[in-house]
Formats: C-alpha cells, sequence, structure tokens
C-alpha cells in the first residue's frame, strides 16, 4: 500500500516537474509578470493570424491559411489588384460573415511574432528596428486606440476574442510600460 | 438617401445605409451585370470597380461609397484594356456557362490596367479570389496573356 501510494507521488512529482520544463523548454511564460498578460493576448489568434512571418495571413481559431490563396503583397495589404479591401470593409458586415476594420491588412513581417517565445516576442515588440519606430508610449496607444487591434474584441460571429477584456488589455499594457517595458 | 457615382453618372438611391452596393446596382439602377454568386466575398461574381480597385460589391454597403467612382461590367468596355478583354474574351470563348465572368473580366482588366505582362503566378494572385465552377481558368489565363503579348 505504502509502495504504491510512493510510486503515485512520485509519479506525480515526474509529470507535474515534466510538464513545468515543457512550459519553460517553450518558455510560454515571460520572465516578468508585467508582460504575460500582453503575450496571453499577443498571440492570440485575432492579433497573431496578421502578424504572421509568412506570405499570407492566417484565418480562424486554428489559423489555417487564408482561404483564395490570399497573399501579403509588398504593401502587407494584398496583391496589387486584390487587396485586402477587396473584401474586408471598414466593419465587420451586417451577417458578421466577413470581419471587417479600417485599414485592414498584416502586420509587416519584422512584426511577424509566429515562433516566438514570449521573451524573443517581448524584445521584438520593442525594438524599433522591427516595431515601426514606436515608443514605449506609442505602442500604448497602438495597443489601446488603433481601431484594427480594437476589433479583436469586437470580432463579430462566433470569433474568440483575446484572453483579458479590451479594458483590461489597456491596464496591463499601461502597467507594463509604466514598468519600463520589461520583459 | 445616398448618391453614388457609377459609370461616370450620380445617381440618388432611397434605400437604408448597409444595403450592399450590388443590390443597389441590380435593383435600383438595374445594372444586372454583377452577379450574387455567395453573398459573402468568396466568390467574386459581384466584383465591380472602386476608385479602379476590384471589389466585392456584395459586401460593401451603400453607406461606404461615398464620391468613390464605380465602374461595372456594363461600362468596362469604354476603358481602353476593358474593352480588349471583353474582345479577347470571345474571340477565346472564355466562358462557359458565364455566371462567374462579369467578376473575372473585371478583375482581369484591372490587373492588366496595373500590370501590362504578368505572370502566370501575377494572374493566380490577382484572380485566386474569382472562382470559376466550370473550371474555365486555363482559357482565362491564356486570354490574359494573349492581350498582354499583343496589344499592350
Amino acid at each position: 500500500m505504502t509502495t504504491t501510494i510512493t510510486r503515485t507521488a512520485r509519479l506525480m512529482v515526474t509529470l507535474t516537474f515534466v510538464g513545468f520544463s515543457s512550459l519553460l523548454a517553450h518558455n510560454a511564460f515571460a520572465q516578468s509578470p508585467l508582460f504575460q498578460p500582453l503575450y496571453e493576448v499577443l498571440t492570440h489568434p485575432r492579433c497573431m493570424n496578421c502578424h504572421t512571418i509568412t506570405d499570407f495571413p492566417r484565418q480562424g481559431d486554428e489559423r489555417r491559411r487564408h482561404a483564395q490563396l490570399v497573399v501579403r503583397g509588398t504593401d502587407n495589404h494584398g496583391a496589387p489588384t486584390l487587396q485586402c479591401s477587396a473584401c474586408h470593409q471598414d466593419e465587420n458586415v451586417a451577417d458578421d460573415a466577413v470581419p471587417g476594420a479600417p485599414h485592414w491588412g498584416l502586420a509587416p513581417l519584422s512584426m511577424g511574432w509566429e515562433g516566438l517565445n514570449a521573451s524573443q516576442l517581448c524584445q521584438a515588440l520593442k525594438d524599433s528596428s522591427k516595431n515601426g519606430n514606436r515608443s514605449l508610449a506609442d505602442l500604448l496607444k497602438h495597443m489601446s486606440e488603433d481601431s484594427l487591434v480594437l476589433w479583436a474584441w469586437t470580432p463579430g460571429g462566433n470569433r474568440s476574442t483575446p484572453p483579458l477584456s479590451q479594458p483590461a488589455f489597456v491596464e496591463a499594457v499601461q502597467a507594463w510600460v509604466n514598468a519600463g517595458g520589461p520583459c | 438617401m445616398f448618391t453614388i457615382r457609377v459609370n461616370g453618372i450620380a445617381h440618388t438611391v432611397d434605400v437604408s445605409e448597409d444595403k450592399p452596393l450590388l443590390w443597389v446596382l441590380r435593383e435600383n439602377l438595374k445594372l444586372t451585370g454583377s452577379k450574387y454568386g455567395c453573398g459573402q466575398a468568396l466568390c467574386g461574381a459581384c466584383t465591380v470597380h472602386i476608385d479602379g480597385q476590384p471589389t466585392r460589391s456584395c459586401v460593401m454597403p451603400i453607406s461606404a461609397v461615398g464620391d468613390k467612382q464605380v465602374r461595372t461590367i456594363e461600362d468596362i468596355g469604354n476603358e481602353h484594356i476593358g474593352g480588349l478583354v471583353q474582345a479577347t474574351w470571345q474571340e477565346l470563348n472564355v466562358p462557359q456557362c458565364g455566371y462567374c465572368q462579369s467578376g473575372q473580366i473585371m478583375a482581369a482588366t484591372a490587373l492588366l490596367k496595373d500590370n501590362s505582362s504578368p505572370s502566370d503566378q501575377d494572374i493566380d494572385k490577382a484572380l485566386s479570389g474569382n472562382i470559376c465552377r466550370c473550371g474555365t481558368y486555363p482559357r482565362i489565363r491564356k486570354a490574359i496573356h494573349k492581350i498582354a503579348t499583343e496589344q499592350l
């Protein structure tokens, strides 16, 4: 009996350790707890599907390649004569079938976040050579006011929204910026 | 009430602000060349030009048109390249059932205006949103190349 309990306990400890190691290996946790909520929002499909490192956007929570083989294009807004705005209006269509927001398009490749762990994403986010020469204050403005960013919380239909509410996210970004953007 | 410019002519229509441009064109203005396919910007049958850019009129509310110039298949033949596209489409018998072809012609015209010698890849990128159930894609591609090599 005692042996069985000991074995179970050992197994549990081992599994816990393995699970924790696995999370550490993928660096799903930011070193700074102030960046953690940002990481969880920024890696949500509503953000990540257009912050890709590919020549095309993705769609859906499963992050499949965008239908119709839509491409990034040189200006991140699609092929020269098949622009994102050919289908995506300034707001979601009436039945929510096609999402929309102003300046719908992909983030530039330098702002692609796919494959980055929390620490790398944090560094990339702050790197002015990659982030469109934005200061921390500019990042706060972008993440709290840009209409395309805000769309993530009103995506329409049954599209999921980021794990934090929009006000909670702004609060988290503000706290991170106030602390100097720790990673 | 909305006033929109379609094919160079101003039209005032009394419709709700969320009425799709496609239905204003078809029902109010009786311009039925632009087709209703899927209603979700997935097939391209409703493609018109908005300030020269191919746009899916089935998902564009009338309120979003504003001062922009709308051009439809009914008028595209009055443009040099639009005329060439329509003539070549006839010459090569591009359409089969024809339902998607006004959208294909609008997309092909915009492509050739932007790029006078498109590669197969350029054609794919520009027309990938225009679906043809008859599978006329090889003829569409052939017609675009023919125009580019012989007439532009």
